[in-house]
């Protein structure tokens, strides 16, 4: 047993039991307390696998954003609905579907178990190809290069997902001010904090994109230390956030997806659907990434406000 | 046949596995809705973690990237589907009065209050 299988060992418990406790617990507020704990100590795990992009992406968007849309859903819908967990079922059911679900987790286990040992996956074929791809992560070639495909529907999903959330918005509201009202004293830890804190939040989220082409970072997770930065200084009361009708706004929104679709065009002319030629893939990428960081802080923050609630500010 | 995976990425991939497990069990026996969101975030990071441990099988070759890169595009994916459902459960909660799907339970006492349905 060395240290790092202990503390691995220890880990795992311990996010196995902070997930129990965020399904398990009887008050809702405690509960996704434990899922944002749960979520920065799955981010570690990822560290532990080397997986530094995805262990960025697991704290901000996994724990950070996810608890913030839970954290604002509870506050809404306990105003306005009854809060008992009514009709779950008997004590027969629930030992049933426990089972059930073991035997769904046994299943995956066994199958984790069951793999080649020496399988290689697809590392060779990534660091054979690397050279070519413009960036040095392979993890952002293989994002913004070898399978741009996702990258670009994913682009293109967050941006419906927005959509579709200001779809719920009731008629007298629609084209208003996302969110509630924020109060916030001037002279506040908060407003102090939205003064303070922009200027290296917005340094870090450069970094991030930039350093993101060798080192691990990226479009997606500057994209949510820029949209961070926003949400701040919003409930600070320093700035509002915009209009859903505001064509700034949906031009910063629409730009990214547009602009990667425009480059994905023009590879097709040249032979290949979003393919990158060599000699110009490292300013493409980046160009498209800088593009994907601006529509995906929009997205991402205005996502967290939710649907426009009213019409004046 | 335990460490076939080498080193600590067994151990998460059994973890993976495992947190599936306790996500789905949430999804199926709690009925909030909220709670559903919550669990099938939980069922997500397992899947993710299952498959980026299984990704890890060689130590000297490190963490593939692909998987990867494919569980950053389904950590964004997730967040879409969470901010969704969670805009659609608002709204529900809003017009109903209700936060779970289920009729309420007979041995339950039902509350008189806000509990017309549909509605808008």
């Amino acid at each position: 047993m060395t240290p790092a299988l202990v503390f691995d060992g220890l880990l795992a418990l311990l996010a196995v039991a902070a997930a129990m406790a965020a399904i398990g617990g009887r008050d809702l507020f405690g509960s996704v307390a434990f899922f944002i704990v749960y979520g920065l100590l799955i981010a570690i795990a990822w560290v532990r696998l080397d997986a530094i992009d995805v262990a960025l992406a697991e704290a901000a968007i996994g724990a950070g954003l996810t608890g913030i849309l839970l954290i604002s859903a509870l506050a809404r819908v306990e105003r306005t609905a009854s809060s008992g967990e009514s009709g779950e079922g008997g004590r027969l059911a629930k030992i049933a579907a426990a089972l059930l679900c073991a035997g769904v987790a046994g299943a995956l286990a066994w199958a984790a178990l069951a793999l080649d040992p020496q399988g290689a996956g697809l590392t060779p074929l990534i660091s054979e190809a690397l050279p070519q791809a413009g960036v040095g992560n392979p993890v952002t070639a293989v994002l913004l290069n070898f399978r741009a495909y996702d990258t670009l529907l994913e682009s293109i999903v967050l941006l419906f997902a927005l959509v579709a959330v200001w779809s719920l918005a009731d008629d007298g509201n629609w084209g208003g001010l996302p969110g509630l009202r924020q109060h916030a004293r001037s002279d506040g830890v908060l407003a102090t904090f939205g003064r303070l804190l922009p200027p290296f939040g917005l340094v870090v989220a450069v970094y991030l994109v930039w350093a993101g082409s060798e080192n691990p970072g990226g479009a997606f997770q500057g994209g949510t230390v820029l949209a961070a930065i926003w949400l701040l200084v919003a409930m600070a009361g320093i700035t509002e956030l915009p209009r859903v009708s505001s064509l700034p706004l949906r031009a910063a929104l629409v730009f990214g997806p547009a602009f990667f679709l425009a480059v994905g065009a023009i590879g097709a002319l040249a032979g290949t659907f979003l393919g990158l030629a060599p000699a110009a893939a490292k300013a493409i990428i980046l160009a498209v990434e800088a593009g994907l960081t601006l529509s995906i802080a929009a997205t991402l923050a205005l996502l967290v406000a939710g649907s426009p609630q009213r019409t004046q500010g | 046949m335990s460490g076939a995976l080498g080193h600590s990425a067994t151990l998460f991939a059994l973890t993976g596995a495992a947190l599936v497990g306790i996500g789905l069990y949430g999804f199926v026996a709690r009925t909030h809705l909220l709670r559903r969101v919550l669990a099938f975030n939980v069922i997500g990071s397992g899947v993710f973690l299952f498959f980026g441990a299984t990704g890890f099988r060689r130590p000297d070759l490190g963490a593939d990237p692909a998987p990867q890169a494919l569980i950053i595009t389904g950590i964004i994916v997730a967040l879409s589907l969470t901010a969704l459902a969670l805009a659609l459960i608002t709204r529900y909660a809003a017009l109903s009065g209700r936060s779970s799907l289920e009729d309420e339970a007979p041995d339950d006492e039902a509350p008189d209050a806000g509990d017309e349905r549909g509605g808008g």
